[in-house]
């Protein structure tokens, strides 16, 4: 032996292994181990499905009752016929593990605050978000009640038992690629990781509740005479979900303003917050729904409409399926992570969500004894805290901890040790419904089974977080909506602020019956609808929360456009659901237009407005007028309220854009118009108007130069990969719509699945969404819809019996599940 | 001939283990390392035989896999590695590492006997 070269070389051998075996720092992420990740029969090469990929499979399974059968369409969309529930949701779990796998569990890291764990210390503000939040908390209590109803545990219990086969067959080579870029194995699935993903949900949809903290600053800041002005109570042009003048029922619940409210709440004390929530869910989370009956569609049968708008993210948020049984036959979109189909229809009904966008989740101050935070100040004595730990592992460092005071209101999520955002060294517990013993899973379990409109309420009446205008159509004629969830009985103005939380005077004092939340079935006008606006007017006996958490123009244009359609088809419904018409610009368009002083503009000024006057009102991709409209219209809004709240250092709440519009409609001579920071002159509109014109200007002349004026090239939506990486993502899409348009497709955000059935028999039903089947990026199925999600196509469905789907020339592949 | 032998036999041996993905990724270099030391060569005919061998089979492997995916995950993994997007880049060093890896396990592996 030569014993030092061996040495040598052996050293270098052992110490290349070592660092391709090591994730090295490659700006602020690492590496994979790139010895193992370009490996071709390791790595990613193996997630790199070959494009003729046959699905074609027999698997042999213990965990099923009876053998079952999958097939797979052209699309990939999976149908299962299976002899009993259980099955179903176990080979459900199968299906969702074996396409979304590392989606499924990367939702539930976030949701539990563990993203440190596999992303590093760079998560660590995130993961101490979600833990103060209480989001394991609220979801180890769901999980308590959802194990008391029988068909939601054995649902949970087979779906988890399904995810957990596929992960155990999986082999190192088989993993999905992101584990392997990011170095890390997926774990077993648990009852309580379902639980966690519906309660991201309820996070994501009720994040109205989250304003309180900048809404106090702003309040404090203004006074409330001004306050109220800029956040009124009720819109002028809300046209809401429940028609105006219908009767609501005698309210069931006595709510009693505190006695010092006016002095303690409303007005100005030294109250103000510097707390800021790190995470506020997207405003524009909301959703387009209707029904129409069939005295207004072409076949005499109801067409039922739905388009969730949701971040837009790859893989999608959604997997599409049909699911059979000798008890059901249910078809729509499911979220991987739980069982059951949450938007769709079965053979009998058809039902979809938009977010009620009710508030109920509130802050209250809370005073401790002292930091240690084991006694704070209730109803006149000091009463103990109890704590919770949450440890918080971080990738590659000491673990984190936080103890989190718990109180009578909730968790304390607001404290001396959460400096990082907190720096006013104040205590504030959250309330929020969504810690509140709940089995959302229930409503979804029973709509899949049911056949008519008694089915249909029982089902949702006991859903709670987040509350959701439920749609409704049957194909034996019935359509209804009713806004359902748990929502708190509120005294005006309670909880748009933070309240004391040194007595029960400011605790909510109940809920509202389901029986008494808005709703309406087969109404005289033949069609129902919502779109996240208030849902009932000034008569209906409870609070429902400010104004502004309520957009209002999507509601406004789906009604006026329904009421006045007859002989609707589900084309005319494709259309209506990808219509670019802005309201918004009709409204406040002329307004601006009579406020600009053409005196004052220079040429290429003018040549700006000539293009927005001789605009067609569409948020067309080519159109260059919505381009210019919107810049005109966020500077006039910018140029009125600056003044007024860019001088604050505190974070504040901006009035919405509609109080600023319906100000604007009834008179032009607005108060706010006048620049607080000039003495010397008082401004008009018409000078923030003709200023805002000159701002723009150079905007327009770069987009101009760069060749980005026309609508969809300046909006450039996108779909973000959920690791933002834009390697994964796809990127400038060639879509219209705005918010505020039914196609609200913002930049990133928008419909996230767009479904239209007709209650026919059989149900013919169209849907797309902006994904693809498969979460793998390298399976061309990752994003197979998204052209034509952004071109607003849609698909037929295919709702099959199992003896069709044998023959039909559209199944491709075909899964037998075998009993093992 | 032995060269030629090598190269064959490192290939096959490697490609055998990698289909028992619960050995770690690098089992490969113990198959270099192992032929080094049964075919006796010099050391750097020993390290360019499993060099070779390697940079064929992962390069070949990953060609084939490649091609068959129409490269939509390689030009994605070539955007974020990053190497601007270029697959046949990522097919290249995705070969060299391999070759690398081996061709030094077989060169320690050549100095285990004593020099003919």
């Amino acid at each position: 032996m030569r014993t030092i070269p061996f040495i040598v070389s052996a050293v270098i051998t052992t110490a290349l292994i070592t660092l391709l075996n090591m994730q090295l720092p490659s700006g602020k992420t690492k590496t994979p181990r790139l010895g193992f990740f370009l490996n071709p029969q390791y790595g990613f090469w193996q997630n790199a499905e070959p494009a003729n990929v046959s699905f074609d499979k027999d698997i042999k399974i213990a965990g099923i009752k009876n053998n079952a059968e999958v097939y797979f369409d052209d699309r990939l969309v999976p149908h299962i016929y299976a002899e009993t529930d259980a099955d179903a949701y176990f080979i459900q779990g199968y299906l969702h593990a074996k396409f979304r796998l590392w989606q499924m569990e990367f939702q539930t890291y976030a949701a539990s605050g563990r993203l440190s764990e596999i992303l590093g210390k760079s998560m660590l503000p995130t993961d101490k978000y979600f833990r103060r939040l209480g989001m394991v908390f609220g979801a180890e209590r769901a999980i308590e009640t959802m194990n008391e109803y029988a068909e939601t545990k054995n649902a949970m219990d087979a779906y988890t038992d399904g995810v957990n086969a596929y992960i155990n067959s999986l082999k190192e080579n088989d993993i999905p690629f992101e584990y392997k870029l990011l170095d890390y194995k997926p774990e077993p699935w648990t009852n309580l990781k379902t639980a966690l993903f519906l309660k991201f949900m309820s996070f994501d949809l009720t994040g109205q509740g989250d304003d309180d903290l900048y809404l106090t600053n702003t309040k404090n800041l203004l006074g409330w005479e001004t306050f109220k002005k800029l956040f009124p109570e009720r819109a002028d042009s809300l046209d809401p979900i429940i028609p105006k003048g219908t009767a609501f029922e005698k309210p069931s619940i006595d709510v009693k303003l505190p006695a010092n409210a006016d002095s303690v709440y409303f007005g100005i004390d030294k109250n103000t917050t510097q707390a800021v929530a790190p995470i506020i869910p997207n405003k524009n989370n909301g959703s387009n729904n209707w029904a129409v009956s069939g005295s207004k569609t072409k076949s005499g049968k109801p067409i039922l409409c739905n388009d969730p708008h949701l971040g837009l993210n790859l893989p999608s948020l959604w997997y599409e399926m049909q699911i059979t049984t000798p008890t059901l036959n249910t078809y729509g979109a499911s979220f991987p992570g739980a069982p059951c189909i949450i938007i769709g229809f079965n053979d009998s009904i058809a039902w979809g969500v938009t977010n009620a966008g009710r508030d109920v989740k509130d802050f209250y101050e809370i005073k401790f004894k002292d930091s240690t935070m084991q006694e704070y100040w209730f109803n006149g004595t000091w009463k103990k805290s109890d704590f919770r730990k949450e440890i918080i592992k971080i990738k590659g460092q000491p673990d984190d901890i936080e103890n989190i005071a718990m109180t009578v209101f909730g968790p304390v999520m607001y404290d001396r040790n959460y400096k990082s955002k907190n720096n006013d060294g104040k205590y504030y517990a959250v309330r929020w419904t969504a810690h509140d013993p709940s089995n959302e899973l229930a409503t979804f379990y029973k709509l899949n089974h049911a056949k008519n409109y008694v089915d249909y309420v029982d089902a949702i009446s006991t859903f709670q977080c987040p509350g959701q205008n439920f749609v409704f159509a049957s194909v034996n004629g019935d359509i209804a909506i009713r806004q359902q969830g748990k929502f708190v009985a509120k005294w005006k103005g309670q909880g748009d602020f933070v309240m004391p939380g040194t007595d029960s005077t400011y605790l909510w004092q109940g809920f509202i019956p389901a029986k008494e939340n808005p709703q309406i079935m087969n109404p005289v006008r033949g069609f129902v609808s919502s779109a996240n606006q208030m849902a009932v007017d000034s008569t209906y006996p409870y609070y429902l929360g400010k104004s502004s958490n309520f957009p209002l123009y999507r509601g406004y244009i789906i009604n006026r456009k329904l009421a006045a359609m007859n002989n609707i088809t589900p084309q005319d419904m494709q259309q209506m659901q990808t219509d670019n018409y802005n309201v918004i610009a009709e409204f406040i368009r002329p307004v601006l237009l009579k406020l600009i002083d053409d005196t004052k503009l220079n040429n290429d000024e003018k040549r700006a407005v000539e293009i927005v006057k001789n605009w067609n009102l569409r948020n067309d991709i080519n159109e260059k007028g919505a381009t210019i409209f919107k810049l005109l219209w966020d500077s006039v809004y910018t140029g009125v309220y600056a003044d007024e709240f860019g001088n604050s250092k505190l974070p504040l709440y901006w009035p919405d854009k509609t109080t600023l519009l319906e100000a604007l409609l009834k008179n032009t001579d607005y108060s706010f118009a006048d620049n607080i920071n000039t003495t010397d002159k008082k401004e008009t509109m018409s000078d923030v108007v003709t200023s805002a014109v000159q701002k723009i200007l150079p905007v327009i002349r770069q987009l101009e130069k760069d060749n980005k004026l026309e609508w969809g090239l300046y909006k450039d939506t996108y779909i973000n990969s959920l690791l933002k990486i834009p390697a994964l993502s796809r990127l400038h899409l060639p879509i219209g719509g705005n918010d505020g348009i039914i196609n609200a497709t913002t930049a990133n955000h928008g419909p996230s699945w767009r479904m239209i059935v007709h209650l026919t028999q059989p149900i013919e039903a169209y849907a797309v969404f902006p994904g693809g089947e498969s979460g793998n990026p390298g399976s061309k199925y990752y994003d197979t819809f998204v052209d034509s999600w952004a071109a607003g196509k849609y698909y037929a469905v295919l709702f099959l019996k199992k003896q069709e789907a044998r023959h039909n020339n559209r199944i491709k592949w075909h899964f037998t599940f075998i009993k093992a | 001939m032995k060269f030629i032998t090598s190269i064959i036999i490192t290939a096959l041996l490697s490609f055998a283990s990698g289909l028992f993905t619960v050995l770690p990724w690098y089992t490969f270099s113990f198959c270099a390392f192992i032929v080094a030391i049964a075919i006796h060569q010099k050391p750097i005919h020993s390290f360019l035989a499993a060099f070779i061998a390697l940079f064929i089979l992962w390069g070949v492997l990953a060609f084939i896999m490649d091609n068959q995916n129409q490269h939509v995950l390689s030009t994605k993994v070539a955007n974020i590695l990053p190497l601007n997007g270029s697959y046949n880049l990522l097919i290249l060093i995705t070969a060299f590492v391999g070759a690398l890896v081996a061709g030094l396990a077989a060169l320690t592996g050549s100095y285990v006997r004593k020099q003919n």
